[in-house]
């Protein structure tokens, strides 16, 4: 049985509608991220799961228990927000101590607790600071301690990450993610980045307009993207239009393309073919290789690590990523011309 | 136990419900409170005098009646000559606060502010030293001042703190990348005014412009120390109701005079719907530098502008201190031994500092719970929707018409709560309901500002949401909860027209002590009690000042990086 199980959710904000029929599991101990773009429905989701935002309709069980229609004060769950909403009139270890402070327990024990909790976040030393004497990626332990205080079995974190500077960022991600292991709290984390859905998550949720479109663990979702919406949203990725003229090739323009046959689309049908960047093969190409295009090197755009080239074949144009090896070995030049084939099982098909 | 009443689909906890309890009480406790009472001052426009429904004869005979139907026109002359007046001065002032170099620029902020601690009336004494019958310059203005010139110069010096405050806070909210972006352009200094200062601040202008408006016409103590002759819509409510009891012509001529200032207040209301946030998080402020003709220009505009408020405080405290104007003009302490003006001496001065304590104490109390149980009570929108009405209301009604209210409401004979009247505690709940507005909005925006996701973290918590309240939510509204408290305080000290058919031989105010010695002919003595108010109110405010700089620096420390 999943520790948290969401059946049929709707939500409605007047004609809008939020969630549409969302159902979902969750494993206890498991790390989930809700990822999609601003406006997909994620944080109304965590809020609907916290209480926060009550549901149109629909059910969420935690632990085998009803709590569709409980307030967020009789749930289990502890919060970070993306302002950390951390009490700035009351000082570190009061903030930490918060919630154990009414639960009538000693002053030794509450303080014992609270020495706990900041060293785990890394912070031993900070009790006796206010908030506003802290850096964000501070504030953000100290507010994920606080919501750990009280050992709840359900961790949500609403974009903790978005308002801190990227350095601070990536380092978080990892405590973050070491931490939840070590705790083995089941958490939900939303997100609108997908770098940081990637890292963190056992499993991602990528959700749009409302509805689910998408549901696995990072490798699954970057690799077998389930919809065009998904290919698109997570990583970089090469859309080219064309038909289906065979169950197994898709022509684009003057061009044919194999791929792995395709049972759920009709023949002739208008499909959208999907490769990411770094898939274009360039080096150890086999003679017959399949798929190999000989292309023009329109762009080629220095990104750090690698390069970001922009091919031209004919009627198609791609975006192939490139390590600086790579160039040097086969003497890439911009104008050059260059043979790559694009590997069968590296397209994916999508209706158009 | 089953729970009826749910926020969507999510059950109502215990906590929810008293809030919600809360709710209902703040909305009962305002329908009492401003509603019902206004409520009464309708229904009494369609009685005659023995509570016989009439329908609408008494508006026609008001409208029959020349002498009446001219008042409503002289309030609308009035209040427009003062606005065309009040608010280009203060426009200029407050750009001189905010956008140019001015040397002390804290003491022409606090010059301009003096006005707002002294009774209306305390203008109009003073313009009667200056141009009165026996004024040192009335050959200035041919010795008419009682009338329109009067009124108009003592509602100038009355509104101006108020738009300049408004116009303040609206011209200091400007983004400096704006000029810098108008500068690279190559836009002229006209240009940049024009197409930059003015459109920022354009609500400003208009808001300022409705305050002082409502404010002339609503005003009672002006026109009734230097009108003469001429009358006005709050004079006439006073007179029909004190002067001649026809408690029915008031009603009718307060609901007149609610007539204007309920449409300053819609065209107010309109206009800052359209305001949109200017001020961005990642706007830069603009700091002034220094630019020689401009600033020199400001400066003596300002110092001409100080020079005229100083000049009319200064006169009534020089006439309050002189023996017999304006022949023996040696100095005395005699104009301030009350008793030999007023039966109640100086209690009136105890009256008013114990009504003032009251709507400070109770009114901040009511004014920010009530706001946080409105924006923090989880569902119940309609409810919640009535507070925000009722709150509001208040502003659109003039005092002298609230006052009239009471007296139809708490004075009728089988209203359970007429034990009230002529107490000191209807005088306090009146001022609270008055005032009621400013200090809502100030509380809501105070609470607005502080990070919405505390009750969620409480409630995660499990922590009771009053807990956090305490804890967290008052601490951090500190600062906004004494301003609200000192805000009731000086304007209770100074009000007239709402109390001034509420008080009882015991109870009598300050305010209202000067007005009634002013009208019995001794003009020192009154002068002499406006000054004390000012005295009180502004030392309260100074002590306010003061703590805010010292006190809360070491209470508030957490703000400190």
């Amino acid at each position: 049985m999943s520790y948290l199980e969401v059946r049929n959710l709707t939500k409605c904000f007047g004609d809008f509608t939020a969630l549409r029929d969302v159902s979902l599991d969750v494993a206890e101990g498991e790390f989930v991220c809700f990822l999609g773009p601003s406006g997909c429905g994620k944080t109304t989701l965590l809020r609907a799961i916290a209480g926060l935002e009550p549901q149109s309709s629909g059910t969420i069980r935690q632990k085998g228990r009803d709590v569709s229609s409980l307030p967020p004060a009789q749930r289990d769950f502890g919060i970070v927000f993306q302002s950390y909403a951390l009490f700035p009139n009351l000082t570190v270890a009061d903030n930490v101590g918060y919630g154990l402070a009414s639960r009538r327990r000693k002053r030794a024990e509450i303080a014992a607790r609270v020495t706990e909790l900041l060293s785990l976040v890394g912070m031993p030393d900070a009790g006796v600071k206010y908030p506003a004497q802290l850096s964000g990626g501070q504030q953000q332990r100290v507010a994920l301690a606080r919501a750990l205080a009280t050992s709840p079995g359900l961790l949500l974190l609403d974009e903790p990450l978005s308002a801190l500077d990227a350095r601070v960022r990536v380092r978080l991600r990892h405590e973050i993610k070491t931490l939840q292991r070590r705790l083995g709290v089941t958490t939900i984390m939303v997100t609108h980045d997908q770098e940081e859905a990637l890292t963190m998550a056992d499993r991602i949720v990528v959700m749009n307009h409302g509805v689910i479109e998408q549901v696995g663990t990072p490798q699954d979702i970057y690799r077998a993207p389930a919809t065009a919406f998904v290919a698109d949203f997570v990583g970089a990725m090469n859309f080219l239009d064309g038909t289906l003229e065979a169950p197994d090739r898709v022509r684009i323009g003057s061009v044919s393309l194999a791929c792995q046959a395709q049972d759920g689309l009709k023949q002739g049908a208008g499909v959208r073919l999907c490769i990411r960047p770094e898939d274009v093969r360039v080096r150890d190409l086999p003679v017959g290789a399949a798929n190999r295009l000989t292309v023009k090197v329109k762009e080629l755009d220095f990104v750090g690590a690698f390069c970001r080239a922009s091919l031209e074949a004919g009627d198609i144009a791609l975006m192939a990523d490139f390590s600086s090896n790579l160039i040097r070995d086969l003497g890439v030049t911009m104008g050059g011309t260059l043979d790559v084939a694009l590997p069968p099982d590296r397209l994916r098909i999508f209706a158009a | 136990m089953s729970l009826a009443i749910a926020t969507g689909t999510i059950r109502a906890s215990r906590e929810d419900l008293l809030m919600r309890a809360g709710v209902v009480a703040v909305v009962a406790i305002l329908l009492l409170m401003v509603g019902l009472p206004l409520w009464a001052l309708l229904a009494k426009g369609f009685e005659d005098a023995d509570g016989r429904f009439v329908g609408l004869a008494n508006y026609a005979a008001y409208f029959a009646t020349p002498a009446l139907f001219n008042s409503a026109l002289n309030s609308f002359e009035v209040a427009a000559i003062t606005t065309l007046v009040v608010v280009p001065l203060a426009f200029l002032y407050a750009y001189a606060l905010t956008r140019t170099v001015l040397p002390l620029r804290w003491l022409f902020q606090g010059i301009a502010l003096i006005p707002i601690f002294a009774p209306s009336l305390l203008p109009g004494l003073a313009l009667i030293y200056l141009f009165g019958t026996q004024g040192f310059f009335k050959a200035l203005v041919g010795g008419q001042i009682y009338g329109i010139k009067g009124i108009v110069i003592a509602q100038v010096f009355y509104c101006f703190p108020h738009a300049v405050l408004i116009l303040t806070t609206a011209l200091r909210t400007a983004d400096a990348r704006l000029y810098e972006a108008a500068d690279a352009l190559g836009a002229s200094k006209l240009r940049v005014f024009f197409t930059v200062t003015l459109p920022g601040a354009k609500y400003g202008v208009v808001s300022a412009a409705m305050v002082v408006f409502t404010l002339v016409i609503t005003d009672f103590g002006v026109a009734k120390v230097i009108g003469g002759n001429f009358n006005v819509l709050a004079t006439d409510v006073y007179k029909q109701v004190i002067g001649q009891q026809n408690f029915s012509m008031g009603a009718v001529v307060g609901m007149v005079l609610l007539a204007p200032a309920a449409l300053a207040f819609a065209v107010d209301r309109l206009v800052q719907r359209k305001q949109v946030a200017l001020l961005t998080a990642r706007a830069v402020p603009l700091e002034p530098r220094p630019k020689f003709a401009r600033d020199a220009f400001f400066t003596l505009f300002c110092v001409i502008v100080s020079l005229f408020i100083l000049a009319i405080i200064g006169m009534a405290a020089w006439g309050s201190l002189i023996k017999y104007w304006p022949y023996n003009l040696s100095l005395t302490w005699a104009n301030y031994d009350f008793e030999k003006v007023d039966a109640n001496g100086w209690d009136s001065l105890l009256n008013s500092i114990r009504m003032a304590v009251g709507a400070a104490i109770f009114g901040t109390a009511l004014m920010f719970v009530g706001a946080w149980l409105t924006e923090k009570t989880r569902g119940f929108g309609a409810v919640r929707g009535l507070v925000q009405l009722l709150a509001f209301l208040p502003m659109a009604v003039p005092g002298l018409v609230l006052g009239l209210g009471y007296i139809f409401f708490f004075n009728a004979r089988n209203n359970p709560l007429n034990f009230l009247y002529a107490t000191m505690a209807i005088l306090v709940i009146n001022s609270v309901a008055h005032f009621y507005t400013v200090g809502h909005l100030t509380a809501a925006t105070a609470l607005k500002q502080i990070d919405p996701e505390f009750e969620a973290v409480s409630a995660s918590l499990k922590v009771p949401v009053w807990r956090t309240f305490l804890r967290v939510t008052v601490p951090i509204c500190l600062p906004a909860i004494l301003d609200i408290a000192i805000y009731l305080f000086v304007n209770a000290m100074t009000t007239v027209s709402s109390v001034i058919f509420l008080y009882s031989p015991d109870t009598k105010l300050a305010s209202v002590a000067a007005l009634n010695i002013e009208e019995a002919g001794t003009t020192a003595a009154a002068a002499a009690l406006c000054l004390v108010i000012v005295g009180i109110s502004a030392t309260v405010k100074g002590l306010h000042l003061l703590a805010d700089r010292f006190l809360f620096d070491r209470l508030q420390r957490w703000r400190r990086r």
